[in-house]
C-alpha cells in the first residue's frame, strides 16, 4: 500500500515537470510509430522506384524521396521500427547481466565485487562507442551483432549503478531482519534488497535508451551497424552524405528522428530523475 | 600523496592487462580463421599456412598474448595494409587527433563553464531554461549530423569554411565546435548543478553578509568550489572525446585514429585495429588517473588512504 502510493506520488510529480511531459509525448509517439509501423507507412520501405528519385515534398511524399526513389517518411517510420527492436534488445542484455553482477557485488562485496568491478573497469577502459566498435568488428557488422555489441557495451553502467544502489540497501533493518529470520540469501536479494534498489536502475534503463539509439547511429552511419537497404536511420544518413549538396533534406530528415527521439528519452529521464530524487524537493 | 598515486597506479595493473587481453581476443574470438582473414579470401592455402606461420597463429594462445604484447612496444606488429609497424601508423595519427581533441576540450570548457555559471546564478529565469534546454539538446544531438549540419551552412551555402581535411586553423573550426557540442552540454549542466550547492554553503551567505556584491561573490569564492566536479568531468569528457573523434572525423575527413580505426575495421586490418585500442585506452586510462589525483590536490577532503 505504501508503496503504490509512493509510486502515485512519483508519477504525480513527474507530470508536474514540464521537460518530463515533453519527453514523454515523444518517447510515446515514437513507440506507436514502432509498433504500428505498417500500418501508418503509406509505402513499402524498401520499394523502389527510379522515376521518383529525389522527388521534391510532395502531397504523396511528405519528407520526398530518396535516391532509389523510395518513399522517406516510410522510411524514416520503418527505422523508428528498427531503433526500436535495437534499443530493448541491447538494452535488456545489458540489464540482465549488469544488474545480476552488480547485485552480486554490491550484496557479498569482498573479492567477489572486487572481480566483477575490475572487470567492469576493463569494459569501460575503452571510452564511448569504442568497445561497441570492437565488438562489431571483431563478430561482423549486422542487426544480431550490433545488438550483441551494444549491450554489451552497456553492462558497466547498469552493473556500477545497481552496486552502488545495493551497498546502500543493504544496509536497511529489514534487510538485517530478514537475514535474522533465515531467508535465503537469493531470496533477500531477490524480494528485499533489489525492489528498493531499482530506481536509480530504472532512470538509467531512460537515459541508456537515449546513448544506446545514438550509437547505433553512429555506427550505422560508420558503415559499421544496421546494412542497408534495412531502414535504419543512422544508414539512411550515411548514405543520402554522397548528395548532400543536391538533396540536402535526405539527410537533415533522419538526424532530425534521431535527435528528437534521442531528446524525448532524455527530458523523460531527466525529468524522472527529479522526480524520483526527494534531496531536490523543493 | 605519492602513497596515494602509487596505490592507484598498482591498480591500473590488472586493467591494462585486462585491455590488452580484450584487444587480443578480437582476432581469435572472430569467426573464422585468423590466417586465412588475414591473408584476404581469395589467397592460396600455401599463402594462408605461410601467414599462419609468420604471424606465429599455429603456436599455442599465451604464446601469441605474449607475441602482440611484445610487438606492441617492438614494432612487430605490422599493419596489412600499410606494410609498416601498426605503431608507425597510429602515431602520427594520434597526434592529428589530439590536436582536435584539446582544441574541442577548449570550446567545451569556456561555453560550458560559462553557461553553467549564467544557469545557476540566474536560477529559474529565461537564462537558466534556456541553457538547460540547449545543454540537453547538445547532449542528444548526433555528432555526425549536426556535422553535416554545420558544414552545409558554414562550407555549402556561405562558403566561409572548409568541409573537410586538415591544415589550417580554419579546418578545425567546425570539426572542434561539433566534437565540443555533447561535452558542453554536460560540462554545463554539472557547473550548474555544482555551483547551485557552493551558493547554498553558509561561507556564501557570510560573504554576502559582509557587503560584497553579487559579483565577487561569484567569481571569487562560489566558483573556484564550484569548479571542482567540474574538473572531473572535464578530465572524463577529454577520454570521451577521443571516441567521439571516430565520427567526428568521418565527417570532416580529419586525418586522426578515430578514421584510421574505421577505415582498418572496414579493410580487416585487425593488428592497426587492435593496437588503436590498445592505446585509446591506454590514453584514457591513464587520463583518468591523472584526474583523480587532480581532484585529490584540488579538494583536501578527500583523503588519499583508505
Amino acid at each position: 500500500m505504501a508503496s503504490r502510493s509512493q509510486g502515485s506520488l512519483v508519477v504525480r510529480r513527474i507530470l508536474r515537470n514540464p521537460v518530463a511531459v515533453v519527453g514523454l509525448v515523444i518517447v510515446l509517439s515514437y513507440l506507436f510509430v514502432a509498433a504500428f509501423a505498417p500500418r501508418i507507412a503509406p509505402f513499402d520501405p524498401n520499394e523502389q522506384d527510379l522515376s521518383k528519385s529525389f522527388a521534391p515534398m510532395s502531397a504523396e511524399h511528405p519528407f520526398g524521396c530518396d535516391e532509389f526513389g523510395r518513399d522517406l517518411l516510410s522510411r524514416i517510420i520503418f527505422g523508428a521500427r528498427t531503433s526500436l527492436i535495437i534499443q530493448i534488445f541491447s538494452v535488456c542484455i545489458a540489464l540482465v547481466v549488469g544488474v545480476f553482477l552488480g547485485a552480486l557485488g554490491g550484496y557479498f562485496g569482498g573479492w567477489l565485487d572486487e572481480g566483477i568491478m575490475r572487470m567492469m573497469d576493463i569494459l569501460l577502459a575503452f571510452p564511448g562507442i569504442l568497445l561497441a566498435l570492437a565488438i562489431v568488428a571483431m563478430l561482423g557488422p549486422d542487426l544480431r551483432n550490433l545488438i550483441i555489441a551494444i549491450g554489451i557495451y552497456s553492462i558497466p553502467q547498469f552493473a556500477r549503478i545497481t552496486r552502488g544502489s545495493v551497498i546502500s540497501v543493504k544496509q536497511n533493518d529489514y534487510v538485517t531482519a530478514a537475514r535474522a529470520v533465515g531467508e535465503t540469501q537469493a531470496s533477500i536479494i531477490l524480494r528485499y534488497v533489489l525492489p528498493n534498489a531499482i530506481s536509480p536502475i530504472i532512470i538509467q534503463t531512460t537515459l541508456r535508451m537515449a546513448t544506446v539509439l545514438l550509437t547505433a547511429a553512429g555506427l550505422g552511419f560508420l558503415g559499421l551497424g544496421v546494412q542497408p537497404p534495412e531502414p535504419e536511420w543512422g544508414t539512411m544518413l550515411s548514405n543520402a552524405r554522397m548528395y548532400l549538396r543536391s538533396a540536402p533534406m535526405v539527410a537533415v530528415i533522419p538526424g532530425l528522428s534521431i535527435m528528437l527521439v534521442v531528446l524525448g528519452f532524455n527530458f523523460f529521464g531527466d525529468g524522472s530523475q527529479d522526480a524520483l530524487n526527494p534531496r531536490l524537493k523543493e | 600523496m605519492g602513497r596515494f598515486i602509487l596505490r592507484r597506479l598498482a591498480m591500473l595493473i590488472p586493467v591494462l592487462v585486462g585491455v590488452s587481453l580484450v584487444a587480443f581476443l578480437i582476432l581469435h574470438l572472430a569467426p573464422g580463421d585468423p590466417a586465412r582473414l588475414m591473408a584476404g579470401i581469395d589467397a592460396s592455402q600455401e599463402d594462408v599456412e605461410m601467414l599462419r606461420h609468420k604471424f606465429g597463429l599455429d603456436r599455442p594462445l599465451p604464446a601469441q598474448y605474449a607475441m602482440f604484447v611484445r610487438g606492441l612496444f617492438t614494432g612487430e606488429l605490422m599493419s596489412l595494409r600499410y606494410e609498416s609497424p601498426a605503431m608507425e601508423v597510429i602515431l602520427p595519427r594520434l597526434k592529428n587527433t589530439l590536436v582536435l581533441a584539446c582544441a574541442s576540450i577548449v570550446v567545451a570548457v569556456v561555453l560550458g563553464v560559462s553557461a553553467g555559471v549564467l544557469s545557476a546564478t540566474h536560477r529559474r529565469s529565461w537564462v537558466d531554461y534556456a541553457a538547460t534546454v540547449l545543454s540537453l539538446f547538445g547532449i542528444s544531438m548526433p555528432v555526425f549530423w549536426w556535422g553535416l549540419l554545420l558544414m552545409l551552412l558554414f562550407s555549402v551555402k556561405l562558403m566561409w569554411l572548409p568541409s573537410g581535411g586538415m591544415g589550417t586553423i580554419r579546418h578545425i573550426i567546425l570539426p572542434a565546435l561539433v566534437l565540443g557540442t555533447a561535452s558542453t552540454g554536460i560540462i554545463a549542466r554539472m557547473t550548474r548543478s555544482s555551483m547551485l550547492d557552493v551558493l547554498r554553503q553558509d561561507y556564501i551567505t557570510t560573504a554576502t553578509a559582509k557587503g560584497l556584491t553579487r559579483q565577487l561573490v561569484v567569481n571569487r569564492h562560489a566558483l573556484r568550489n564550484a569548479l571542482i566536479p567540474t574538473v572531473t568531468v572535464v578530465g572524463l569528457q577529454f577520454g570521451q572525446l577521443l571516441a567521439g573523434a571516430v565520427l567526428t572525423e568521418t565527417v570532416f575527413t580529419w586525418p586522426g585514429i578515430g578514421r584510421l580505426l574505421v577505415s582498418s575495421i572496414l579493410a580487416r586490418d585487425l593488428p592497426v585495429v587492435q593496437a588503436t585500442l590498445v592505446i585509446v585506452a591506454l590514453f584514457f586510462v591513464f587520463v583518468n588517473l591523472a584526474v583523480d589525483i587532480l581532484y585529490a590536490i584540488l579538494d583536501p577532503r578527500i583523503r588519499y588512504h583508505g
